[in-house]
Order: C-alpha cells, then structure tokens, then sequence
C-alpha cells in the first residue's frame, strides 16, 4: 500500500458562499485566518482565539463549527458559509433584519458569529423558543452582554411574536 | 493565532494511519481537534505531525448489536452521537454529550477525542467506566480490548500508546444510568461529576477527584450507602479557584447520589 504523504502545506480548494477558491495553504493555518487573510473574507471575527468566543463560527458542509479550532487543510473540499452570504444582492436576510430591527447588536463583534448560530439554529429548528435560542448561541460570547435582544431577534426572524 | 510548523496527513484507512504513526514518533492524531488545535496555540503540545482521522470510514459510525450492544466509532462527534437513532438504546450516552460545552464544539468534538485527552474534567471517562465500556486499541501488532477501567493511565494518558489509535468503544446493553455534575456555568468544564450505573450492584465512576476516574461500588443505591462509598475511596482531590479539595470530596458526594437517584428512576 502507499504511504500517506505528510505535508506542511497543500492546495486547499473551498466553495465559500457559492465562490470557489483554491490556494496553497500552510498546515498550521487555522480557517479563520484563511478565511480572513487569504481569502480577504474578514466578516468572520477573532475574538478570542481559544475557541470559547464563537465569534469566528462559520457553516462548513452544514455544520456550524468555530473557525479557530480547525485547520484550513481539514477544509479542503468543504462549501463554507460565512456571513458575508447571509445577504443576497444587498438585501439583509430576515435574521439580519431582525437583528437591525430589535437592536441585537451593540459594539457588533459578536454579530457575525452570532449570526451563523442563529442561521444553523432557525435551519434544524424554524420555531425555537427562548431556551432553545439562550442554548444555540451558549458558544458566542457577546461581552456588551446583550443577550435578551438576540434571543429576541433571533424568535422574530422565524416569524414568532415577541414582546417588547 | 499562528501555530508552530506541523506536517499533515491526512490517510483514507486505518492502516494507512498506524503507517504514518510508526512513521514520524512526533506524530499525533487529530480527531475533533476541539482539544488538540488550542493545546497546539497554547504552544503545550507540539506535535510534528498531525494525523487526521476524518477520512477514515472505519472510525465512523454507531451500530446496535443484536444483545444491545453499542459499537462506537471514535471519531463519532458528540453531535451524532446525540442525535443517533441507535445510540438512544443506552439514553444517558447523548443525554452527558449534550452536556459538553456548547454546539459548535460538539459537532465537531469527538466522543474518541474525549477519552483519549485523558483531561481529569471530561464527561466521558468516568461515563465509559460507570457502564462498563470496552475500548478497542489497534497497534502494528493487532488489536487488543481494554476495559474502560484500564483505559485511563493518568493525566493526558491512556492504554493508546505511541503507535496505536482507539478503533472502537463497545458499551453493553443497559438502561438504568445516571450523570450528575456541578460545572462551572451551564455545560461548562466540570468542577466534580459522578456517572452511575445501577445494574444488581450499584456502581459510580467520580470524575474531577483524582487523574483518572475513581470506581467505587456502593451496597445500595441508598444515598447513605452512595455516600459512605465514596468517603471509603478517600479520594484526594486537587484545590483550585474553582473549589478547595475539601469541597470537592463534599461535591464527590452529592453528585454521586444524584448519578444514583438518577440510574434509580431509570431501573
């Protein structure tokens, strides 16, 4: 049998948000650096680097994951989506109406991240009350602690009456 | 964060990958990585290559055994695991993952990842221990099984030596479980945690108490009993910020009676 080859970078070939790339990339290049630094998509965030902020959470292959705490050569092959697909030729998604529309967002860091859990959320789970909501987004930190209006925003996109 | 240098390998079979382990002595396998790729930030570990596990299909997958045995693929996510027709046949396996730190870790953490960081403060070790699981580790010179009892060596170590991989998790039929913990905050990293298993006998696993999990067997599923049990393992807890050693033998405790109370109604 042949052995595997060990390499310290590849060609990784990714479709993000419906565009494909190909670039050469380091083994030790975390996604969200490819992401931001190589493929100039910064709508993803570092927050915190340690994988407990969420604030660099993107969907690869369905799968909702932090960007920090995979390598970029683990996504080779894999569709990514990050925020910056969320809206379709300028138009915000209803999620990110409804952010703008309940003040879901303070200092915005948190936002992107937020975003994609809420998205993967609303896709497994079109109608979630409040504690489903508080529990999809326990991995984003939002330190201006806005939490409430999220959640709220987060009911009114999947079309769910909420209190003021 | 930029991490050190690291070779990548990425084999399509098992046999591929003990290949490349035999290979390179630095080399580590990568599993879920929700543990590994911060170690690696952190610069405490420093593996030379990195063996990715995703693309091998033998690794994958849950199966029910006629007698109601449970095969586990480690690289199984806790998220699979979680949402597995098959793996409700022993209920408290996706009732502790969806306990584990928040979605994105588990969609991507590894129940195999789990046990072999070894992390005194993991869910699963003392979970596999309690319900009497079998772990498989397969080496150059075949496979051998190991009791979950035996699998956990210490801190970061296991019965998975340089050159071997988990293969599989075998956990028997039985319904009657339990898992209590105190973490801090909600699915956070546990300060003490207890799984139990009432199956005749009574059994708990203390997780957080010590560098592996400590099995005690108490004569009921009395609370009393519970806890004269886990006062005769004197165990020796560390103290932190999070609490004394003296308030972690009290938590010891009271987690394990509610583990058993828990296994109780299940019975």
């Amino acid at each position: 049998m042949e052995n595997t080859p060990v390499v310290t970078a590849q060609t990784v070939t990714v479709e993000v948000n419906g565009t494909t790339f190909e670039r050469e990339v380091e083994a030790r290049r975390l996604l969200i650096h490819f992401l931001r630094d190589d493929l100039d998509l910064t709508g993803s965030h570092v927050g915190c680097d340690t994988g407990n902020c969420g604030a660099c959470s993107v969907i690869v292959d369905g799968t909702l994951v932090k960007s920090c705490m995979l390598l970029a050569v683990q996504a080779d092959g894999a569709k990514i989506e990050t925020v910056e697909g969320l809206a379709q030729d300028d138009e915000l998604s209803s999620l990110q109406q409804a952010f703008s529309d309940h003040h879901a967002l303070q200092c915005g860091y948190c936002t992107p991240g937020m975003l994609m859990s809420a998205t993967a959320l609303l896709r497994d789970n079109p109608s979630p009350s409040d504690d489903e909501i508080s529990r999809a987004i326990q991995g984003n930190i939002c330190r201006c602690t806005g939490y409430w209006n999220i959640v709220k925003a987060v009911k009114a996109a999947s079309g769910q009456e909420v209190g003021e | 964060m930029l991490l050190s240098e690291v070779g990548y390998a990425r084999p399509a079979t098992l046999e591929q990958a003990l290949g490349v382990l035999a290979e390179y002595p630095g080399a580590r396998a990568l599993a879920g990585g929700q543990t590994l790729i911060n170690v690696m930030k952190a610069r405490a570990a420093a593996p030379d290559v990195l063996v990715d596990l995703a693309g091998i299909a033998e690794l994958k997958g849950i199966e029910l055994g006629p007698d109601g045995t449970l095969e586990l693929g480690p690289m199984t996510t806790y998220s699979e695991l979680i949402g597995s027709a098959e793996g409700r046949a022993r209920p408290i396996l996706g009732e502790v993952c969806a306990q584990i730190a928040d979605v994105q870790v588990r969609n991507k953490g590894t129940i195999g990842g789990n046990v072999c960081s070894s992390d005194p403060t993991n869910h699963l070790p003392p979970l596999f221990a309690a319900l009497g699981a079998t772990f498989t580790v397969t080496g150059a010179d075949g496979e051998r099984a190991v009791p979950a009892e035996e699998f956990f060596l210490g801190v970061y170590m296991t019965a998975a030596g340089p050159g071997e991989l988990l293969t599989k998790i075998s956990v028997p039929a039985g319904r009657s479980d339990g898992f209590a913990s105190v973490p801090i905050g909600v699915d956070g990293t546990c300060i003490v945690n207890a799984a139990a298993t009432v199956n005749g006998g009574v059994r708990v696993a203390l997780g957080c108490v010590d560098a592996t999990p400590v099995l005690v067997e108490a004569s009921s599923a009395d609370a009393e009993a519970v806890r004269a049990a886990v006062r005769g393992a004197r165990v020796d807890p560390p103290s932190d910020v999070h609490a004394s050693a003296d308030y972690r033998r009290h938590l010891a405790e009271v987690v394990a009676v509610r583990a058993v109370e828990q296994a109780e109604r299940g019975n």
